[in-house]
């Protein structure tokens, strides 16, 4: 017990020493904070609309007046030439082409029926799928405002109508930042504490100081226990740090228990420290640990549910997944932090992520190697 | 000349005798296309959802078939409270309910007007925005279905086209941005740090005081790196056309041309990086903050670069994978030509440009 308490001094007195971590430690949560949730927004706005309009009749323009009376478009174009509407499209300066034929009005009055066109640059299909959906909401909208309009009062033939009323929960007013503050939290929780762990032992070995502690009694499991704790510990200043910040900046305080969000974080480090020293017992340079940490990182970050939700993944991916502590801690943040879900609904979490951190740790004390 | 191929020999062996490194080099490229293309999407299928159908009537039982009927939804029918419903979403096995009244068919058939409640899960906006416009999508469907039966007058149909993606996937958007972060990872960070550790090794001293020119030094060991960038392109353009099935409609030789110009823009940054930073570790968190995070980001690949704060959208015009991205897509996706593309080529190179002068003005040959 006395030669960890030794051990955890000589660590912290190595990392306190290296500044430039220390700095990295401090300010890259609060700058990756305050940036990272104003960029990383999916919610589609914007959008920009080329209208070519061959009928310029008062139906026509009112459509488009309604179309851009929405905040969600933008007018790009509006031209009587399909041509150079297109080429709109090609140069990314327009997402959409309505195309509204001549003889709209007519028709309509006529034929009660009427097509309109719609051509959607779908390369980024979320944006093309979400923004050809508001578009028709809108048409939609238009033509029972004018159906109103036009039907004599006398005929009408009153249409059943299902009014759709809808409640958003947990974030009223659907604010993105609001679901990705905790996510990113995990995230930088990650990258700081991956790599940092990573790069410990392999470091010590690249110096030379590894020797001096392989010819010395210290057991291999005391060594790792001291190089975890120092790593959690750090991890868990991070934390508060980015929850201040969370709280501060964005007004997101947790719904649920802070105690057991710290319970988790503890739990998550000890998974994550362990990976990390096991990269490091596995890498002879600095180059290879960060070659390594890399290839897991970025492969962890996309598979996490962060940026996409894990529901859309297909199920060999799905189970990928349940391999990636990230994805636990994420969805445990998610819970607590916006619904205040309680102990139970994450035990499951806990103990997965908990046997996780066993064998990565076991696997690290057995693969430390004391002689080479 | 033959001492110059000496050197790329040399460093050829520094790249290929590591296989962690090539993990990394070819791993990463590969892991990427292949999530990207069949793991990441924003699509919403099977979501799981609760129907609360207090109705139990003709018209609520037409509904709940036509919703059990799209592939988004995976639906349970049970009764609930509301009490119920957030205990559900607390524990993060259902993500939408809808709730039918009681009296549904009967109110649409006497009143003509009934009340639908959808409560979505919104802790993620995205994925309840997304359901909520679903179901409101299949609930108009069937109010249009009813409409027909009683006759409507002025129906105004849209008809859509889905240009270059029509069953909008993902991965044309994601392949241009994958490879812009390949190129970027294996030229910025790999050129940077290997030059650094050298610095860091002393063993750039012995070779700036080799009667080889010092520049032809830093030429040769860009080379590899080059070259491995080069079959990296291949790599993802392979992988893209056969495995995700993705167009090639434009000039391959455009888009090797393109690959390359971009290619000698992030080697500069690499060495600019390598200038200014002394140790290993530093030149990595340099080039993970100057470069991997901000492409990631403002890329305009993961996140629509028009949403963010004007701040942001100004610094993005900084980012070279921004414009080589536009580039990309324009080539593969539309089948565009140079006439379309020039401007962008245009910021690459000077960018290009720019960080070669800077990284010489930079660049010590002596010893402090």
């Amino acid at each position: 017990m006395r030669t960890l308490l030794f051990l955890l001094r000589k660590e912290f007195r190595q990392i306190f020493r290296d500044k430039g971590v220390l700095r990295i430690i401090i300010i890259a949560p609060i700058i990756q904070l305050l940036v990272l949730p104003r960029a990383a927004d999916y919610e589609i706005k914007n959008i920009n609309i080329a209208v070519v309009d061959y009928d310029h009749s008062r139906v026509s323009e009112q459509l488009v007046n309604k179309i851009l009376s929405s905040h969600y478009f933008k007018l790009a174009g509006y031209d009587q030439d399909y041509k150079k509407s297109y080429d709109l499209i090609e140069r990314d300066k327009a997402d959409i082409v309505l195309q509204i034929p001549s003889g709209f009005e007519r028709n309509l009055i006529r034929d009660n029926k009427q097509d309109l066109f719609v051509a959607v640059n779908a390369i980024n299909g979320t944006k093309a799928n979400i923004g050809s959906a508001y578009l028709n909401t809108i048409i939609m909208d238009f033509n029972n405002e004018i159906r109103m309009k036009w039907m004599p009062p006398l005929r009408i033939n009153p249409m059943p109508t299902i009014d759709i009323a809808t409640s958003n929960w947990y974030n009223p007013n659907m604010v993105y930042a609001v679901f990705m503050v905790p996510g990113i939290l995990v995230l930088l929780l990650t990258m700081i504490g991956g790599n940092l762990s990573a790069f410990n032992i392999v470091k010590e070995r690249e110096i030379g100081t590894i020797e001096q502690i392989n010819v010395t009694p210290i057991k291999k499991h005391i060594f790792i226990i001291g190089k975890l704790v120092p790593f959690i510990i750090m991890g868990l200043v991070v934390f508060t740090i980015g929850l201040g910040v969370a709280a501060l900046v964005y007004g997101i305080i947790p719904a649920g228990s802070l105690a057991l969000l710290y319970f988790f974080a503890v739990i998550y480090l000890f998974t994550l420290v362990g990976f990390g020293l096991l990269i490091s017992t596995y890498s002879e340079t600095q180059q290879q640990a960060q070659s390594l940490t890399f290839f897991f990182i970025i492969i962890f970050n996309l598979m996490s549910g962060l940026f996409t939700p894990i529901d859309s993944m297909p199920h060999w991916a799905q189970i990928i997944t349940r391999f990636i502590p990230l994805s636990y801690f994420i969805d445990v943040m998610r819970m607590i932090v916006l619904k205040g879900s309680h102990f139970h609904d994450v035990l499951y979490h806990c103990l997965v992520l908990f046997g996780m951190g066993l064998v990565l740790n076991g696997w690290a004390v057995l693969n430390y190697r004391k002689t080479s | 000349m033959r001492q110059f191929i000496n050197f790329i020999k040399k460093e050829f062996y520094h790249v290929l005798r590591d296989p962690k490194t090539l993990l990394m080099l070819f791993g990463v490229p590969i892991a990427q296309i292949v999530l990207f293309g069949f793991a990441l999407s924003n699509e919403i299928k099977n979501a799981n959802i609760v129907i609360i159908d207090n109705g139990m009537d003709m018209a609520s039982q037409q509904l709940v078939y036509k919703i059990k009927a799209s592939k988004y939804f995976n639906v349970k029918e049970v009764f609930m409270n509301p009490d119920q419903i957030d205990a559900a979403f607390k524990s993060g096995t259902v993500k939408l309910a809808l709730v039918i009244p009681s009296g549904f068919n009967n109110d649409l058939v006497h009143l003509h007007k009934s009340g639908l409640q959808i409560i979505a899960d919104a802790s993620d906006p995205n994925t309840a925005t997304t359901l909520t416009n679903y179901m409101t999508a299949i609930i108009e469907d069937y109010q249009g279905q009813l409409w027909q039966e009683n006759g409507m007058p002025y129906v105004i149909n849209s008809e859509q086209r889905m240009l270059y993606n029509p069953e909008l996937v993902g991965a044309p958007n994601f392949v241009p941005g994958v490879m812009a972060m390949v190129l970027l990872l294996i030229c910025v960070m790999m050129t940077s740090i290997s030059i650094v550790k050298e610095k860091e090794l002393g063993t750039l001293e012995v070779l700036l005081v080799s009667p080889f020119n010092p520049f032809m030094v830093i030429i040769s060991k860009m080379v590899p790196y080059i070259v491995v960038s080069l079959i990296n392109v291949c790599i993802i353009l392979l992988l893209s056309v056969f495995l995700l099935d993705l167009p090639m409609k434009g000039s391959l030789l455009l888009l090797f041309g393109e690959s390359l110009l971009f290619i000698i823009t992030a080697l500069s940054l690499g060495l600019l990086i390598s200038t200014i930073t002394d140790t290993q570790q530093t030149a990595m968190t340099t080039s993970f903050l100057a470069m991997l995070l901000p492409t990631m980001l403002l890329g305009g690949y993961l996140f629509p670069i028009e949403n963010m704060p004007w701040l942001l959208r100004v610094i993005s015009n900084i980012v070279p994978a921004k414009w080589f991205y536009i580039i990309i897509k324009s080539i593969m996706l539309k089948g565009l030509g140079i006439k379309y593309i020039w401007k962008e080529t245009l910021i690459l190179a000077g960018m290009a440009l720019f960080f070669i002068v800077v990284s010489i003005k930079n660049f010590k040959i002596r010893l402090q």
